[in-house]
């Protein structure tokens, strides 16, 4: 019962978007509506969960068809494992944002723009994961775009959100056209569009090799795989902060579902270097994510940048488990799509929490960038605490759960050496350095982020006087800060609760966890290598605690306030303190000047001149220059050949049209 | 009873890195302050700095807020708990399994992390200067730690410390260029980490190329004896990963009887000593370097881990 | 640790030695220390021959090495030094391009030439080993000539170069001697005239940035 009963949660979702279109300006409709939505989400997620905990006992996929959409053909769907994971993550997610908007939806001032499409784009996401043939998958999917589409361009007044609303439509676009391709590969140009009949008739090797490459191209437009990624940072920052975070922690997941439902489910068996080439996309992704991310100073842009390194860490763990699976090494294939899958489930968590807090920053300050915020882990502790417990995870640090998924992905890459191929051998540890290069340059950009939004002093007067945001939003941020310790500390349920997912994608999956001594998290034996991140906390706790009253007891416990030290010169203008950029000096010193062409220009006027003195910093994304205005030259250059066709007279047109004509047959008759 | 056994063979485990990182200080300002020809303080002196700076009163800034005053102790807490789970005088102590070596590279980065957001909390210049360039060193050297820790792990099939040094004192190893080019890039890793010449200067202050001392400036009395009982069990746990691994003979197995244990910490301590020394006396030959030729530095630890794990693919079969 | 195949282990050292004090070299930017590393390098090329001679028992092999340890591993580094001294070169090198993205594309060097070199694992691990340690010798030392600005690094690129064709030697067996006393005459020959040759470029640029030379020509305003 539970697949009807999570589609009539899906309709009334619809339908409350229906409703709410006429209303949307009273100031009760944001909180039914949000309302409304927490209750349908939490309702999935449990759907979700249950359905995962029976799929693991053994209980079979339910199917369902439905006479919608085409005549005669209907709409399948189906909750299969990785369809009921996907319904968790985002679930989880999406009901922790309504939970915030429900407190911090009535700052909104244009509810007429967002209220009608949330809902509207909850229930594509929701739908993408449940569908279960391509006409069902395509349609979802366009709903799931236009509805962020209008999100993203809801405070449409200020034109960077016009310009981030054309290229994301220009993007989403290309991503619809590629999976229509990968689908018409798929499915025999339309012979059979159930994906059981496409399970049933694997496609030839070349039909698999071309529906990959646009599937890639496809899901990684709207996932923010580099580079296809321009799109990502410039849209996600401009929708509403919990939509925002939906953008960047579960929507990019879906389009991960889509590539993880096409390359593990559909394509048939894998070749090697299909996964060398998305390990090596993943890696790329991966590093200059974080890179680009490091060069930011707008909290939100910031976030959106660490989404891109986050889908690259995606991707690795994708294209290992593919190239393990290739090979036939099961467990491999296992351990990797388990970090994968894992990070997926983190990344939601976290980015949700991260935009969510960022949301709150802009709620109290009205400010996103960094260099005009500080200090205000004094007016807002708790969303400085979420933020803070936010960025510890997204940097990978122990006891949290990014952690678990990074030591996940390592554990599997270090026993890539069993694989045969010699590039994999060299490549993948590679990869794994860009891994650690990854993680660690998280931590030196989110240390940057929290250190100048929270810490220090404040540079504006509006960070001077924020306060909290409304109860129920930081309650929402709290639900997701808890979630990234339990998955953190306890492991081993996420990949318990994981193992049907991989069995029933590449045929094997991790030890069971439960079982093990301690709750430890094993990869693959014992010996070889485990973690134990309970008792890793509460070790850290009790040497904290210990140490705390040690030197509190035996020496001394005095504390006196004065001023700053500074080493004798405190300066008391917040401005002299360190900046974002300022920060990011010695690492866009080192990575950035070769690779964005970072240049620092200083203009200091001459001794006795009054003249400020300027730095100008000049940050380029070499994927605009080579890649996007090479295509956007070509476009324009072929509309002005085709729009001077246009002043043709109607004799011209006429004889265009009877020369087509001919070529056509032409070619009809040469073709058989 | 076992049980019993085992939890006291860890909880002295944690006691004698707690008690021994300030010795490791001790012996290097010794050394060092020997091979330059002056007679430096005891090597006792760091404990008795220790206690002087936990019994003076706390001077804190008027607007540090709640992080700065629990930081100390989180970093603390991470490196203590990192160093007790390195193998020191006995292999497979009761929570080795709990963290392999990937975590213990996690758990310094966490003491890092919350040091890093310290160093910004008040707000002032030199708090900035060393905290970028703290996260700019350790985003070069954590990788290069990783690659290394790669090697070493795929020699001995595992990522667990206790199971790497047993197979490094036990199997049939032979002599492998990667094992050198680990051995050089942990040891370059070790200095760039824990501050020492030539990449940062542990002695001094107001210089504008320090960068581990610029970070803690604002930190006094007890929060300060915190910090620097942390940085010197950072560098005992260091050498000890290094011992353990490349030095493994005499480390105490499995199960061993108490006197094999007592040898065990003879042996460490002697080991420790040594390594100490050998630290001492690099340091006083090379001069500090400039803040962006550390790139240069680390740059190369990276390459050599990296090398040391594609030369292992030549060596003879892993 | 010393077990039964402690001859292949000792070979991959000394061999895995040279590609490491290459990658030394494409490292190192001050001149003298670059000299000494030369130098290092000579004497693990030395030590691999004399190796091999003991493994196969062939004493041709034994005068390759003393030749080796003499001339490469001595006289030339001498050499060099005298002239840096005597010339007063300046003593740091400008690199053309960074020294992280020149090593990393070093590492790159070394995976393809084990790659390249895989068909000989057939023949034996040893061969492949040596054959492919010897082709990373070789394009290390041709990525430190083309990185380099000033002459005398380049010289230095030169010479490992030579190293690692020598090296390649130990994996053939019987290279004949000739030709390495002919290399090794060459190279003492050729020594002389790059002394010549840096002694009129410093008198005339006051440099051994062949930099300068371009501008001569005028290739580069």
């Amino acid at each position: 019962m539970d697949l009807p009963f999570a589609l009539c949660l899906v309709s009334l979702l619809i339908g409350a978007a229906a409703l709410v279109a006429p209303v949307a300006g009273r100031s009760w409709a944001s909180v039914a509506l949000y309302g409304l939505c927490l209750g349908v989400s939490s309702l999935l997620l449990v759907i979700g969960l249950w359905s995962l905990v029976a799929m693991g006992g053994g209980a079979e996929a339910p199917l369902l068809w439905l006479p919608l959409g085409i005549p005669g053909q209907g709409v399948h769907f189906r909750l299969d494992g990785l369809s009921a994971f996907f319904l968790i993550v985002i679930n989880l997610a999406a009901s922790a944002a309504s939970l915030f908007a429900i407190g911090s939806g009535r700052h909104e001032h244009a509810p007429h723009r967002v209220l009608p499409f949330y809902p509207v784009f909850l229930a594509g996401m929701n739908l993408v994961v449940l569908a279960n043939d391509v006409y069902g998958f395509l349609f979802s999917w366009e709903v799931m775009s236009v509805a962020s589409w209008f999100l993203v361009i809801a405070h449409h007044r200020q034109p960077e959100n016009r310009r981030a609303g054309y290229v994301y439509l220009i993007m989403a676009a290309l991503s619809t056209q590629m999976l229509l391709v990968t689908f018409g590969l798929l499915s025999g140009f339309g012979a059979h569009l159930d994906f059981d009949a496409i399970r049933a008739t694997p496609p030839s090797l070349d039909i698999a090799r071309l529906a990959l490459l646009a599937v890639v191209i496809g899901t990684g437009a709207k996932a923010g795989l580099v580079p296809l990624h321009v799109w990502l940072p410039l849209a996600h920052p401009a929708a509403p902060s919990h939509v925002s975070g939906l953008m960047s922690g579960i929507m990019t997941k879906v389009a991960i579902y889509g590539l993880v439902r096409v390359t593990f489910d559909l394509l048939g068996p894998p070749e090697w270097t299909w996964g060398a080439g998305i390990l090596l996309l993943g890696g790329t992704t991966a590093v200059t994510g974080v890179l680009y991310a490091l060069m930011q100073h707008d909290l939100k842009r910031l976030l959106a940048y660490h989404t891109v390194e986050n889908i690259g860490i995606i991707a690795i763990g994708l294209g290992l488990a593919l190239a393990f699976r290739a090979n036939g090494f099961q467990m491999g294939a296992a351990l990797a799509l388990t970090a994968a899958l894992f990070h997926v489930l983190n990344h939601s968590l976290f980015k949700t929490l991260l935009f969510l807090s960022a949301g709150a920053v802009l709620t109290a300050t009205g400010e996103r960038d960094l260099d005009r915020l500080g200090g205000l882990i004094r007016g807002m502790p708790i969303t400085a605490f979420c933020f803070l417990v936010g960025s510890a995870a997204i940097s990978a640090l122990p006891p949290l759960n990014g952690f678990v998924s990074e030591w996940l992905a390592l554990q599997a890459i270090l026993i890539s050496p069993e694989l045969p191929q010699w590039i994999l051998k060299f490549l993948v540890p590679m990869v794994g350095a860009g891994l650690a290069l990854s993680a660690a340059l998280a931590a030196a950009c989110f240390v940057k982020a929290f250190g100048a939004a929270f810490l220090g002093r404040a540079r504006t007067a509006a960070a001077e006087r924020a306060v909290e945001v409304e109860r129920s939003s930081l309650a929402a941020m709290l639900i997701l800060v808890a979630a990234c310790v339990l998955a953190g500390v306890l492991p081993g349920l996420v990949v318990d609760a994981l193992a049907p997912v991989t069995t029933l994608l590449v045929g094997s999956h991790l030890p069971n966890q439960i079982t093990q001594p301690w709750l430890t998290l094993v990869a693959t034996t014992p010996e070889r290598s485990s973690y134990n991140g309970l008792i890793l906390m509460v070790f850290i706790a009790l040497s904290a605690s210990l140490s705390a009253f040690g030197v509190h007891r035996l020496a001394s416990r005095r504390r006196r306030r004065a001023g700053a030290w500074d080493c004798g010169y405190p300066e008391t203008s917040p401005a002299t303190q360190y900046t974002a950029a300022s920060f990011a000096q010695p690492i866009r010193r080192v990575f950035a000047s070769v690779l964005f062409s970072a240049r620092e220009k200083i203009d200091m006027p001459a001794p006795g001149d009054s003249r400020a003195a300027r730095l100008t910093l000049t940050i380029r994304d070499p994927v605009w220059a080579l890649l996007y205005r090479p295509v956007a030259v070509a476009v324009t250059t072929a509309a002005e050949i085709i729009s001077s066709a246009l002043s043709l007279s109607i004799r011209q047109h006429l004889g265009l049209v009877y020369g087509t004509l001919i070529l056509l047959l032409v070619v009809l008759a040469l073709w058989q | 009873m076992a049980m019993i056994q085992s939890l006291l063979a860890q909880g002295f485990q944690m006691m004698l890195v707690l008690a021994v990182a300030p010795l490791v200080i001790g012996i290097i300002r010794k050394v060092k302050a020997r091979l330059s020809r002056r007679i430096g303080p005891s090597i006792f002196q760091p404990y008795r700095d220790l206690i002087r700076l936990a019994r003076k009163d706390t001077v804190v800034a008027h607007n540090a807020s709640w992080l700065f005053l629990v930081a100390p102790y989180i970093v603390f807490a991470a490196i203590w708990v990192a160093a007790a789970l390195v193998p020191t005088y006995a292999l497979g102590l009761i929570f080795s399994w709990s963290a392999d070596i990937i975590v213990i590279v996690g758990l310094l980065a966490l003491a890092r992390f919350f040091l890093a957001l310290a160093g910004l909390d008040v707000g002032t210049a030199f708090g900035g200067i060393g905290t970028s360039r703290e996260m700019m060193i350790s985003s070069l050297a954590e990788p290069a730690m990783l690659m290394i820790v790669f090697t070493l792990s795929l020699l001995a099939q595992s990522t667990q410390l206790s199971s790497i040094a047993h197979y490094m004192m036990t199997a049939d190893v032979g002599l492998r260029v990667s094992c050198g080019l680990a051995l050089l890039g942990l040891v370059m890793v070790t200095i760039a980490e824990n501050g020492r010449v030539p990449v940062d200067n542990p002695a001094t202050h107001l210089e504008l190329t320090m960068v581990h001392e610029a970070m803690i400036l604002e930190y006094s009395g007890r929060h300060l004896a915190l910090i620097e009982l942390a940085a010197a069990l950072k560098l005992t746990l260091y050498l000890s990963m290094l011992t353990c691994v490349f030095l493994p003979w005499g480390i105490a197995l499995n199960g061993a009887k108490l006197p094999v244990l007592g040898l065990g910490v003879l042996i460490y301590l002697i080991k420790i000593t040594v390594a100490s020394a050998v630290l001492a006396a690099f340091e006083v030959t090379v001069a500090k370097m400039r803040v962006f030729r550390v790139v240069d530095f680390l740059n190369f630890a990276l390459m050599l881990g990296l090398l040391a794990t594609l030369l292992l693919f030549v060596s003879r079969s892993i | 640790m010393l077990g039964q195949s402690f001859p292949f282990d000792m070979a991959h050292m000394l061999a895995g030695g040279m590609v490491t004090v290459s990658f030394m070299l494409l490292f190192q930017d001050r001149l003298i220390a670059l000299i000494w590393f030369l130098a290092l390098h000579a004497l693990a090329l030395a030590l691999a021959l004399a190796w091999q001679a003991h493994r196969q028992a062939a004493d041709d092999l034994y005068v390759a090495a003393a030749l080796a340890l003499v001339v490469k591993a001595i006289l030339i580094p001498m050499g060099l030094r005298w002239l840096v001294r005597h010339l007063q070169i300046e003593r740091t090198v400008e690199a053309v391009v960074g020294v992280g993205m020149a090593m990393l594309f070093g590492i790159g060097l070394v995976a393809l030439s084990v790659m390249v070199m895989l068909p000989a694992a057939t023949h034996s691990p040893l061969m492949w080993e040596d054959l492919s340690f010897a082709l990373a010798v070789v394009m290390l030392g041709l990525l430190i000539m083309i990185t380099r600005r000033n002459a005398m690094a380049q010289i230095i690129g030169l010479l490992s170069v030579d190293n690692g064709v020598t090296l390649a030697v130990v994996g053939i067996r019987g290279m004949p001697l000739v030709i390495d006393l002919g290399v090794a005459c060459l190279l003492v020959a050729a020594m002389v005239v790059f002394a010549i040759y840096f002694k009129h470029i410093h008198q005339r640029f006051d440099s051994v940035d062949v930099h300068v030379l371009d501008r001569f020509r005028g290739e580069e305003s």
